[in-house]
């Protein structure tokens, strides 16, 4: 049957895209329907891919071969190692990336995809059976078909754009929103929220004053995000800097009341890590100058990102703006700043699949979510793309916190919630030296090999790495020395005659690894990739110990289910505070009951007793 | 639903008035079975109770009512005051039995209620233990400050400070990108974190004071045989100052006595002989009095205090004795209605061949006579000014009462000096300082508390 799929993704965005080549890949008959082919893979926010804790996201997305590493590598015209010097577990890769290489790298990915069909249409309704999501209704009246469907809607779903007073009903500027589609959500009864978030105007680069700027260069060698990327070859260009001042604040301070947020016109929450200017200058109201990164969105493009500077105030107040900042004086705006605010359902709604508890066969990833940022976006569609594609079968696909910052971020979700836009943040992370963005193939690419979503290239080239270190890390714990044999070689330790294996010798402050490979010329065959792997190994043993018992704690919580019919109202000695908590979330097991905030240990304790004497019963 | 569960809450026997708590949500249900007309809230009511399976009068009581969630464990709670005897009380057990959904409390469980229901925390719930267990008005001081939250406030402000000083760390990694006030950061960081580790450190070096007064003052009577240790213990144990406690119970080598020293619970050790030959001779050393001497030996070891007694009618100081000398040890001369006072050392002059530290026992001997009573009222002055000193009440931060308390404080401790070494990355120095939180969490039931309830639980005894 033509219209019949067994995976629909509705969306062409970070998410979307995931989704789809997730599913396809997963030999998953799935169609990706969008209002526009062209606008596959657009970057509607700031053109970066990356950061702290973002970065993670895309190596591990990468990891079980999806495609935004690879996309991204594609289109950095800026890479940089974030928090390079503050150790390997919180190093983020981060590049700018050229908006239309991008655009046409991911819309080549997904063209090109097997098992993966385009269709152009606006989604209208959902075909709903009992609760099981059966297709869907696009603009034009027909049907598709599928067991599952994949909703990455963004910012479309009754997408209302804020300038100043005036507003405007989109998804980004210029493109409709998806009012039906929500309205149609809202009716399933699904918990549902607004939620904002701003962008500042573009600026035309050729009317900025670059001379007088402070300039930040891109890495030396810059560090794909892909294991499947040899080098970057798209050439590298510098950002700058510059700041507000007060004369800036005292514009915006006098013309405040005519911002979206400030008037009371957007009810939604907006993300507290990423506040429009405005709101700045009234939290910070001490602070002189507020920094603006200067974000060329292409190599030939000469639209400019002021990042730092998102705004919701009227289009003559931004003019006065940019006139009082340092080198922005005679800056021509392309497109003005904007606030947008936009329907999110509830994600404590979702199973950890990211399937609706309520509604079978309907998964919702990234901004409908409550997340805001490609990654955030792109990670869960992955995730979602993985289940819906065996959604039949009901083999189920989940990483937990212990495995990945994809686990965290789906685990914060469906516990948690997401009262503000949701970010990912390395602190998020309470596994954080384990999951680093270095060891993201090594944590993952086994499992993806396994659900069936790694391709041959990729597995090949895993393997193979994989070998190596197995050999470079015998090597490392074999090879030994006597601190005399050390000590011919200008290394000194403690003279207790104790032989220290390669990996102990690397514990020793100053000691490089070509110190080593002095002593054991085998050393030198070890490629640096390997290298490097062995010696984050050594610096974080004993962390890794530790982090590993309580891992196996975690799980031991993670492994008591909660019966989804449970009561909480029965268990007496709950507060009726935790029991409206738990309510909400509906957590699958003790472990996340004991994350949702609020519920205290001793509330988790009850509940553990509740469902063990049920259980005994 | 959860039990309703009751228990006796005073002691088990025979005795003028018993109480009988029940806690749940089923408390007030069994109340009305059982009274009449339900009495006001926390109003003491003499009521008739009657057993409604038999209508038989169980006992003319004092009934006290407390509404959840004010009340001790946080549910409804009855308390049926009885007048006491086994007859009564089985007979309202009975009655409670029938009811719905009720049963006979475990060990601790009231408490382990109070604990879950938000009502104390762990340094909290286990004061309450202490204050059950205290036996003399200084525990009980320390136990109701504890419950009162003077520690887990302590614990909890070195927790918060931590975690605040872990914000600055994280927002170091995970907001470096930003226009960060660097300096400023960092002055929440290692300043902090050198503060709060000298407060612990400070906290930890009180020499065992919380620990030694929660656990009873140790002082071991030490001495070469027939020097009196034993007629010491008795006559010591027969004085009205010092009160024997019900609670002695003998080792087979070791005795021990515990008395009430000016307020103060002191157990004392009476142990077995030093005999020179037997500590010399390798041979004997599996005979049964060697095994003794060795227990003596290490009890002095392990003792807060020890009482070195000689036999003043010896010609010299029993060296044997005199080489455990130090400055916990007080000397002690037996024997002195028959003594040569002139054979003896003066408080000037030389104990004997051994040289003693001079902060040691120098200066503080004291002459007695078991046989006589004569100078025990001063040793007993002395062994009490003592024992204040080792556990020095005037200071005002609460004092450590337990080894898990000492043990997690410690790790945190280890914790923060290596956040504070150098040679770290930031992630690491974040990862320490949450490893520190952790186990201050640790202390007061904010983490991990699963594993520690059991063994809290346990050294409850029951309606309590």
């Amino acid at each position: 049957m033509q219209n019949q799929y067994d995976v629909i993704v509705v969306g062409g965005g970070h998410a979307g895209c995931e989704a789809a080549a997730a599913s396809a890949r997963m030999s998953a008959k799935t169609a990706l329907v969008t209002h526009k082919k062209e606008t596959i893979g657009v970057m509607s926010c700031n053109p970066a891919i990356g950061g702290l804790g973002k970065g993670h996201l895309v190596r591990e997305i990468d990891a079980l071969d999806g495609i935004m590493g690879r996309v991204a590598d594609q289109a950095g015209i800026q890479f940089r190692m974030l928090n390079a010097s503050k150790g390997a577990a919180v190093r983020g890769p981060r590049t700018q990336a050229d908006r239309k290489l991008y655009r046409e790298a991911m819309q080549r990915e997904i063209f090109n995809t097997p098992n993966l069909t385009v269709i152009e249409g606006g989604v209208d309704d959902l075909i709903v059976e009992g609760n099981t999501v059966q297709g869907i209704i696009i603009a034009d009246g027909a049907a598709i078909y599928a067991p599952a469907v994949v909703i990455t809607t963004g910012t479309f779903l009754r997408g209302m754009i804020h300038r100043g007073t005036e507003q405007t009903p989109a998804g980004r500027v210029g493109e409709q929103p998806a009012v039906k589609l929500g309205e149609r959500l809202e009716s399933l009864g699904l918990p549902m929220g607004r939620l904002k978030t701003g962008t500042p105007a573009r600026l035309d680069g050729r009317t900025i004053n670059w001379d007088i700027l402070e300039a930040q260069e891109a890495d030396t060698n810059p560090v794909p995000f892909s294991t499947m990327t040899a080098a970057i070859t798209v050439p590298q260009i510098a950002c700058h800097m510059t700041y507000t001042n007060i004369e800036t604040h005292k514009i915006i301070q006098e013309n405040k009341h005519f911002s979206a947020v400030y008037s009371g016109a957007i009810s939604g929450s907006g993300p507290r890590y990423c506040p429009s200017i405005e709101d700045k200058v009234t939290r910070f109201a001490d602070k002189d100058r507020h920094q603006i990164f200067l974000e060329p969105e292409g190599l030939d493009d000469h639209t400019v990102y002021p990042n730092g500077i998102s705004t919701s105030l009227p289009a003559h107040v931004q003019d006065a703006i940019f006139k009082t900042i340092p080198g922005l004086e005679d800056v021509k705006i392309i497109e003005y700043g904007y606030a947008i605010e936009y329907d999110y359902v509830d994600p404590r709604a979702l199973k950890n699949t990211l399937e609706l508890k309520a509604l079978n066969g309907l998964y919702l990833a990234g901004q409908i979510n409550g997340t805001t940022g490609y990654e955030e976006a792109a990670a869960q569609g992955l995730m979602a793309g993985l289940n819906a594609a065996r959604h039949v079968s009901r083999e189920m696909m989940t990483l937990d916190r212990a495995e990945a910052y994809i686990g965290v971020l789906i685990d914060d979700l469906i516990t948690r919630g997401a009262p503000e836009p949701y970010r990912m943040f390395t602190s998020r992370a309470e596994y954080r030296l384990l999951l680093r963005s270095d060891n993201a193939d090594q944590r993952l690419t086994d499992k993806g090999i396994a659900w069936g979503c790694v391709g041959n290239a990729r597995r090949t080239q895993w393997e193979a790495k994989k070998a190596a270190l197995n050999v470079a890390r015998e090597m490392v714990q074999s090879l030994k020395a006597t601190p005399n044999e050390l000590e011919s070689h200008g290394i000194i330790v403690n003279k207790d005659g104790k032989r220290r294996t390669v990996s102990e010798i690397l514990c020793y402050p100053n000691v490089t690894w070509n110190d080593l490979v002095n002593i054991w010329p085998q050393l030198g065959d070890i490629a640096d990739d390997i290298a490097e792997q062995v010696q984050i190994d050594a610096q974080y043993a004993g962390y890794i110990d530790r982090q590993m018992a309580d891992i196996e704690a975690y799980r031991k919580d993670e492994n008591l289910s909660i019966p989804a019919s449970i009561d909480y109202k029965q268990i007496g000695s709950l507060s009726s505070e935790v029991v409206q908590k738990l309510e909400a979330a509906r957590p699958e097991t003790l472990g996340a009951a004991g994350r949702i905030p609020g519920v205290t240990p001793a509330a988790v304790i009850a509940l553990l007793r509740h469902v063990k004497k049920k259980d005994a019963a | 639903m959860t039990d309703t569960i009751y228990a006796l809450a005073t002691a088990y026997g025979q005795a003028g008035i018993a109480v009988v708590r029940v806690s749940g949500p089923g408390a007030f249900v069994s109340l009305d079975k059982l009274v009449d007309v339900r009495p006001t809230a926390r109003m003491a009511t003499l009521k008739t109770l009657t057993n409604p399976n038999n209508d038989t009068v169980i006992d003319e009581a004092v009934v006290l009512t407390f509404p959840g969630p004010n009340s001790y464990t946080g549910e409804d709670v009855v308390e049926y005051h009885i007048h006491g005897g086994t007859a009564v009380r089985e007979s309202l057990f009975a009655a409670l039995t029938m009811m719905d959904g009720h049963r006979m409390a475990e060990a601790g469980e009231f408490t382990r209620r109070a604990f879950e229901n938000g009502r104390m925390d762990l340094t909290q719930a286990e004061a309450v233990a202490d204050l059950i267990h205290a036996e003399t008005e200084a525990q009980k001081q320390q136990a109701l400050s504890q419950m009162g939250g003077a520690l887990s406030d302590l614990y909890q402000g070195w927790a918060e400070r931590l975690v605040r000083a872990l914000a600055y760390a994280e927002a170091q990694i995970d907001f470096s990108e930003e226009d960060l006030p660097d300096e400023e950061v960092k002055s929440h960081i290692h300043p902090v974190l050198q503060s709060i580790a000298a407060e612990i450190k400070d906290h930890l070096n009180d020499g065992n004071r919380g620990e030694i007064l929660r656990d009873g003052i140790k002082i071991a009577v030490i001495g070469a045989p027939n020097a009196g240790k034993s007629s010491l213990v008795n006559a010591l144990a027969k004085r009205d100052v010092a009160i024997v406690s019900d609670m002695a119970g003998t080792t087979r080598d070791v005795l021990e006595v515990h008395l009430n020293i000016g307020g103060y619970p002191v157990t004392l050790y009476d142990t077995a002989g030093l005999r020179p030959e037997q500590l010399s001779n390798t041979d004997a050393q599996h005979t049964i009095e060697a095994e003794g001497i060795k227990r003596a030996l290490q009890k002095a070891q392990e003792a807060d205090f020890k009482i070195l007694l000689f036999d003043g009618t010896e010609a010299e100081l029993h060296p044997q004795t005199l080489a455990l000398a130090d400055n916990r040890s007080l000397i002690v001369v037996n024997k002195m209605d028959v003594l040569n006072k002139d054979r003896l050392p003066r408080e000037s002059g030389d104990p004997g061949q051994q040289s003693l530290d001079p902060r040691s026992s120098r200066g503080r001997q004291i002459y007695v006579s078991t046989l006589m009573g004569e100078g025990l009222d001063t040793l007993i002055q002395t062994v009490s000014r003592e024992t204040m000193t080792l556990i020095d009440q005037d200071r005002s931060t609460p004092s450590l009462t337990r080894a898990r308390h000492r043990e997690a404080l410690e790790a945190a401790l280890e914790h923060i000096q290596t956040a504070l070494n150098n040679n770290l990355t930031p992630d690491l120095i974040a990862e320490d300082i949450r490893m520190a939180v952790r186990y201050l969490g640790r202390i007061t039931g904010r983490t991990d508390v699963e594993d520690l309830l059991d063994i809290i639980f346990r050294d409850f005894c029951i309606g309590k």
